[in-house]
């Protein structure tokens, strides 16, 4: 008979725990009230810390739960980074959610329960895991977009997403029923001894599918249609959370998906990721320059940045995964210190949003403008910023691998959106100053420093890292 | 044998009849009670085949919770249905198509016994040996059991999602107190003969 030994439960420890933590905060919350959000808050920072600690000591290596869950050093590489993004995104979410009003014991539970969500997607080892997951994180998701329900921007970005993102979790059942029909089989492991050589159509059109659906959940063109809204309507901070987290664990997801069960049919799914890569470079880089709104603006970013980083799982090589592994980290640090300026824009305790109202930024507020400059240089691949080492290793990745016109049109849409970045310094260093903004809350400094100090300085640990991503990725393509 | 004959006549013929009568009725209060009785009846069905545990789901999830939902939204909110079959000519070659290429697809399924030469992975036991509910359970709390958990966790945050974005403190809300009603003791109570038809108010001086 079946026992709980058989489960392994010890390899999902982090995530044990954090579904432990959430149920008793919940319960603490529940109690104590709205009053103590901040105590649940930085309780769920707490717990967040734990699990990445649980997460790296003591490497946990195989599968659980009867095949449905994985732990390797891949999935660990994305746990760390998607517990930091999301611990991160808490902290900032404070003072704003106390300053707007909508300081709810719920806001860091669901946060933390999207987060649970995503690690088991990381660590998933079977289409269904994968989809329950996915859905987990998402349904947290849609609910923090909506939190200001009282703004019908905020309740309109929390429907379009939650529309939007059942219609793209219906493609991907859609996609995994064909794959189950065809195969026989949910199991990655089983998916991945099978499939080998040859492809039926059936099974292509699923992974098609499947395809759409993941492409949906990292706002890659053409299915990003819902990014800028959304992005725009969020609360700040749950946008900053939006940006950051839920992107590393959908892509890292796309990475397992593609490169473990379907790493024998390279050849068809490669087509699928260079189109999207490429359409996501360009729309992310010219959509953006119009955009006045620094929210949306951020938005079209992160379209391009994930078209960035799929470049790297387009090569399909093991250098290829590194170089996306690399590209995201150093993402999710860029957008997390952007959207850390982008809250500390308030005047007179109002929020304001647009572009323009940076202007003269580096006379009123000299750090801030500096820390704004380096994230923008970084985003757009200057040296010796961090952003210029991911975009190296994923175009790198791609001319090894004998993708030259992607890696080309990578570069090209690389310049162009230069123009939208460096306007924002341009913005900020030389045109007329307006009236200040607000002190910058002791919270959002220590953000910011911290990741001004990872972006700028990032290179002299660089070598260790880079060795830590090769090793994550050389995970998946072991046999 | 001759039995089960006659109970699947009679649950089809209703369950055929009374989702005709869903389409046809023009009150929608009724097309909802024809509705329960169509799912009565083809749990009926279901059983009679085999899959009790379907048949259970299907009274528990669609009679239990999907037609009491029609219903509190049919009495609830104020649709105009005559408003609603106006476009009915209109639509009706789409719906045709539509009735048309699901009859064909229908077709095709009977007429070929199978899509593929594929194997299954894990051929289905025989109904004979082990009931539905009983193989669900068995695979539920072992196989699927991280699945499980984590659908657990899907529904705890919908729940959360639910009270999050429509909860609200209302001020001045009479709410029940039970201690205070306990408390009461004969002296506060007042009796009186209401007369019929004449309202709380009517016995009281």
């Amino acid at each position: 008979m079946n026992s709980f030994i058989d489960l392994n439960l010890g390899l999902a420890r982090p995530e044990i725990f954090l579904a432990i933590a959430a149920l008793a905060l919940l319960v603490i919350g529940v109690s104590l009230g709205d009053r103590h959000t901040r105590l649940i808050a930085w309780a769920s920072v707490a717990a967040l810390v734990i699990a990445i600690v649980l997460a790296i000591s003591d490497k946990a290596d195989g599968l659980a739960f009867h095949g449905l869950f994985i732990a390797d050093d891949f999935a660990c590489y994305a746990k760390v980074l998607s517990f930091g993004a999301a611990a991160l995104a808490i902290i900032m979410s404070l003072d704003y959610a106390e300053r707007e009003g909508m300081a709810r014991f719920e806001l860091p539970l669901l946060m933390l329960m999207a987060t649970l969500g995503m690690s088991l997607m990381i660590s998933a080892n079977d289409l269904i895991s994968l989809y329950v997951g996915l859905e987990l994180q998402s349904l947290a998701l849609y609910v923090v977009a909506a939190i200001k329900r009282d703004t019908i921007k905020s309740t309109e970005a929390g429907l379009k997403y939650f529309v939007l993102g059942a219609l793209s979790s219906g493609m991907l059942l859609y996609g995994s029923s064909l794959i189950y029909g065809f195969t026989g089989s949910t199991s990655f492991s089983v998916l991945a001894a099978t499939l080998t050589g040859d492809a039926g159509l059936g099974l292509i059109v699923g992974i098609v599918f499947l395809c759409a659906g993941l492409a949906f959940k990292i706002s890659a063109v053409p299915f990003h249609m819902w990014t800028p809204d959304v992005y725009e309507g969020a609360p700040t901070p749950i946008t900053a959370f939006f940006a950051a987290a839920p992107k590393v664990a959908a892509i890292t997801l796309f990475a397992r998906v593609l490169v473990g069960p379907f790493g024998d049919l390279v050849g068809q799914w490669q087509q699928i990721i260079v189109f999207i890569s490429i359409a996501s470079m360009i729309l992310g880089a010219v959509a953006a320059i119009g955009q006045k709104n620094i929210k949306r603006l951020m938005a079209y970013s992160s379209i391009g940045n994930v078209g960035f980083a799929l470049v790297g799982l387009a090569s399909g090589t093991q250098e290829g995964v590194s170089g996306l592994l690399i590209y995201m980290a150093i993402y999710v640090v860029m957008t997390t210190g952007t959207f850390a300026v982008i809250l500390a824009m308030r005047r007179r305790g109002e929020a304001v949003e647009q572009i323009s109202d940076l202007a003269g930024l580096s006379r009123s507020q000299p750090g801030l403008a500096w820390a704004l400059a380096i994230f923008m240089f970084s985003m757009a691949g200057i040296p010796p910023f961090a952003g210029f080492f991911g975009k190296w290793f994923v175009f790198l990745a791609a001319i090894q691998a004998g993708l030259n016109v992607l890696a080309v049109i990578g570069v090209l849409a690389s310049v162009v959106s230069a123009f939208y970045y460096i306007r924002i310094i341009k913005v900020m260093f030389f045109d007329q100053p307006t009236e200040a903004f607000d002190r910058v809350t002791p919270t959002l400094r220590i953000v910011l420093i911290a990741t001004v100090f990872v972006i700028s300085l990032g290179f002299i640990a660089g070598s260790p890292f880079f060795d830590l991503s090769a090793n994550a990725a050389s995970v998946l393509f072991a046999e | 044998m001759i039995v089960e004959t006659i109970a699947f006549y009679v649950f089809a013929a209703v369950a055929v009849v009374s989702a005709l009568l869903v389409v046809g009725n023009r009150n929608p209060v009724y097309s909802v009670l024809f509705l329960i009785l169509t799912f009565f009846n083809v749990a009926g069905l279901f059983v009679l085949i085999g899959a009790e545990f379907l048949a259970m789901m299907l009274v528990i999830v669609y009679v239990g919770a999907v037609a009491v939902l029609f219903l509190f939204v049919v009495m609830m909110l104020d649709i105009n249905f005559v408003e609603l079959r106006q476009g009915f000519v209109r639509y009706l070659p789409i719906g045709a198509v539509v009735g048309v290429i699901l009859a064909a697809e229908l077709i095709f399924v009977v007429g070929s016994t199978a899509l593929g030469t594929a194997t299954p992975a894990a051929p289905t036991p025989a109904i004979a040996q082990v009931t539905n509910t009983e193989a669900l359970g068995n695979i539920m709390y072992t196989q699927y059991f991280y699945l499980f958990q984590v659908s657990g966790l899907i529904l705890l945050v919908a729940m959360m999602g639910a009270i999050v974005l429509t909860h609200r403190e209302r001020v001045g809300v009479r709410r029940q107190r039970i201690a205070d009603q306990v408390d009461r003791n004969r002296s506060s109570v007042q009796l009186t003969k209401v007369k019929t038809g004449d309202g709380a108010s009517g016995g009281v001086k």
